[in-house]
């Protein structure tokens, strides 16, 4: 499997002088689904950020598709918040990635239908986000991230501020989705259950300065059934993570 | 049902306001010269009507010409702003300036150095209105979420597709709450810039019509170019709630209804 995001001794120290990452080194292949999880301040949105080229490292090499010039709207990021524009309808908003890219409303009208419609919009198209319930934004917000089919998909704690059973639903279908059209996810958590839920690969950061503590690869297979989670493969994964941020924060 | 109640309301306490105003008059025998029945002031706009209209137009080229160049010169000036921090920070203190100078007492040096009367009006009423248009602009125009600027970067939109899909609607709501206030000030800027002009030139406002009155003790007649300000005011306030409430429509409700 090629790699499609590869990052090499990465160092990003900010303005303010403050140290982000150390020494992080990662590769995503091209349908793999990875989690970076560790706790607030260990640098794992820094990481998104450099792999979408919205911040350049201080030293280290990226190949990512965000950062080559000939390809465009190749990489998605979903942030925490759905960050939908609040003036305009769900249409509009899933529509924005194509229309930047200069693809009309009428041509670009089947796609975005499609997108919406693999998320369980299909009739809020005309609705605009104050209409909305968390969840629904969240969905939303996938459906423009995937209304280019993008060869990566780069989320930021997106289901952080879902209520639990949301979560779990949004959890599951974003599995679905991924197997239905295979791509690169890099997924930021900071739950270990979630983390372990979705990926196949696991990396543990730790903080001050942020660097990549552990790997642990979760081999149960696709697709995943809710009865993993009660499952003692589920319990000694949830727990070697465990330890592994402990010996992290114990380090400091 | 009760939202009619609701909706007539303004409309009863008014009215019965110029009916309690009207009895009092009456029964007390106040005389006109000292304060005019309704009846009678509305008697007056009608015989007066043909001199006060041509006074009345004067009034609202002045405010709404100083409110159409406060649009322009705040939005403009907040682009610039906006675009260059260092440049906002030479020139925001000269904005204030102009915000906190009374503008009674900048008019009778503007009328001394700007020749034509009614450009001074429009330069006085424009100084009053053009700086909540600024302000807010500047603010709107900087309050994109910053996760939607990380999109645009991502999805490498150009600066007028940033211009055009993120920043001015952004800066909408901000700009609507300015331009409501500075649509009430441009009338409050012409009549004041014209009432210490005093009835010079040609073409005269309102705001002569009034001291015109006031030394000649035609009370009933002051009240009658009143009227027409008050309601003039009243046009204005209800107008732009309504282009606030098509402009902003359904995306940002709690701001179109907040001020209402």
């Amino acid at each position: 499997m090629p790699n499609v995001i590869t990052l090499e001794h990465i160092e990003k120290r900010f303005d303010s002088g403050l140290l982000a990452l150390k020494d992080v080194s990662l590769q995503v292949e091209s349908t793999e689904f990875i989690s970076l999880l560790g706790p607030s301040g260990c640098g794992k949105s820094t990481v998104l950020r450099l792999a979408a080229g919205l911040e350049r490292p201080s030293a280290g090499q990226i190949s990512s598709p965000a950062l080559s010039t000939q390809t465009v709207a190749d990489t998605a990021f979903v942030f925490q918040d759905a960050t939908l524009m609040p003036w305009a309808s769900v249409f509009d908003n899933v529509w924005l990635p194509l229309r930047l890219a200069g693809t009309p409303r009428a041509q670009a009208a089947e796609r975005v239908h499609a997108a919406l419609q693999s998320v369980g919009l299909a009739d809020f198209a005309q609705a605009f986000p104050s209409e909305l319930s968390g969840g629904m934004k969240m969905r939303a917000s996938i459906a423009r991230a995937l209304v280019t089919q993008p060869r990566v998909l780069l989320m930021d704690e997106p289901f952080a501020a879902l209520d639990e059973f949301t979560r779990q639903k949004l959890n599951d279908d974003l599995l679905r989705w991924w197997q239905v059209r295979p791509l690169a996810v890099l997924f930021v958590t900071h739950s270990v259950f979630e983390a372990v839920y979705l990926s196949q690969r696991v990396l543990v950061m730790g903080a001050r300065p942020g660097r990549v503590v552990a790997e642990v690869a979760i081999t149960e297979p696709y697709p995943r059934q809710p009865a993993f989670r009660t499952s003692t493969r589920y319990a000694e994964a949830c727990a070697r993570i465990s330890q592994a941020l402990e010996a992290a924060q114990a380090v400091v | 049902m009760q939202r009619l109640i609701l909706r007539l309301t303004p409309a009863f306490t008014v009215l019965a306001l110029f009916a309690a105003w009207e009895a009092v008059v009456r029964l007390a025998h106040i005389p006109h010269y000292t304060l005019p029945a309704p009846s009678l002031v509305l008697q007056t706009l009608w015989s007066n009507f043909g001199s006060l209209a041509g006074s009345w137009w004067f009034t609202l080229k002045i405010t709404f010409g100083a409110l159409l160049l406060a649009c322009a010169g705040g939005v403009l000036i907040a682009a610039v702003f906006a675009l260059s921090r260092p440049v906002e920070v030479a020139l925001f203190p000269i904005a204030v300036m102009l915000q906190v100078t009374p503008i009674v007492a900048v008019a009778p040096l503007i009328l001394i150095y700007v020749e034509s009367t009614t450009a001074a009006l429009l330069l006085c009423a424009w100084i009053v209105a053009f700086f909540p248009i600024l302000s807010n602009t500047v603010i709107g125009l900087r309050a994109a979420d910053v996760h939607l600027r990380d999109l645009f970067r991502l999805y490498r939109a150009t600066p007028l597709q940033r211009l055009r899909l993120l920043l001015v609607p952004s800066a909408l709501p901000y700009f609507v709450a300015g331009l409501k206030i500075s649509g009430g000030l441009s009338l409050i800027g012409a009549v004041t810039a014209e009432m210490v002009a005093g009835a010079a030139g040609r073409e005269t406002g309102l705001a002569s019509r009034i001291l015109e009155a006031s030394f000649r003790t035609e009370t009933p007649k002051m009240f009658a170019a009143l009227t027409l300000l008050v309601l003039t005011g009243v046009i204005i306030f209800w107008g732009f709630n309504a282009l606030s409430r098509a402009l902003l429509g359904r995306w940002h409700a709690a701001e179109s209804t907040r001020f209402d």
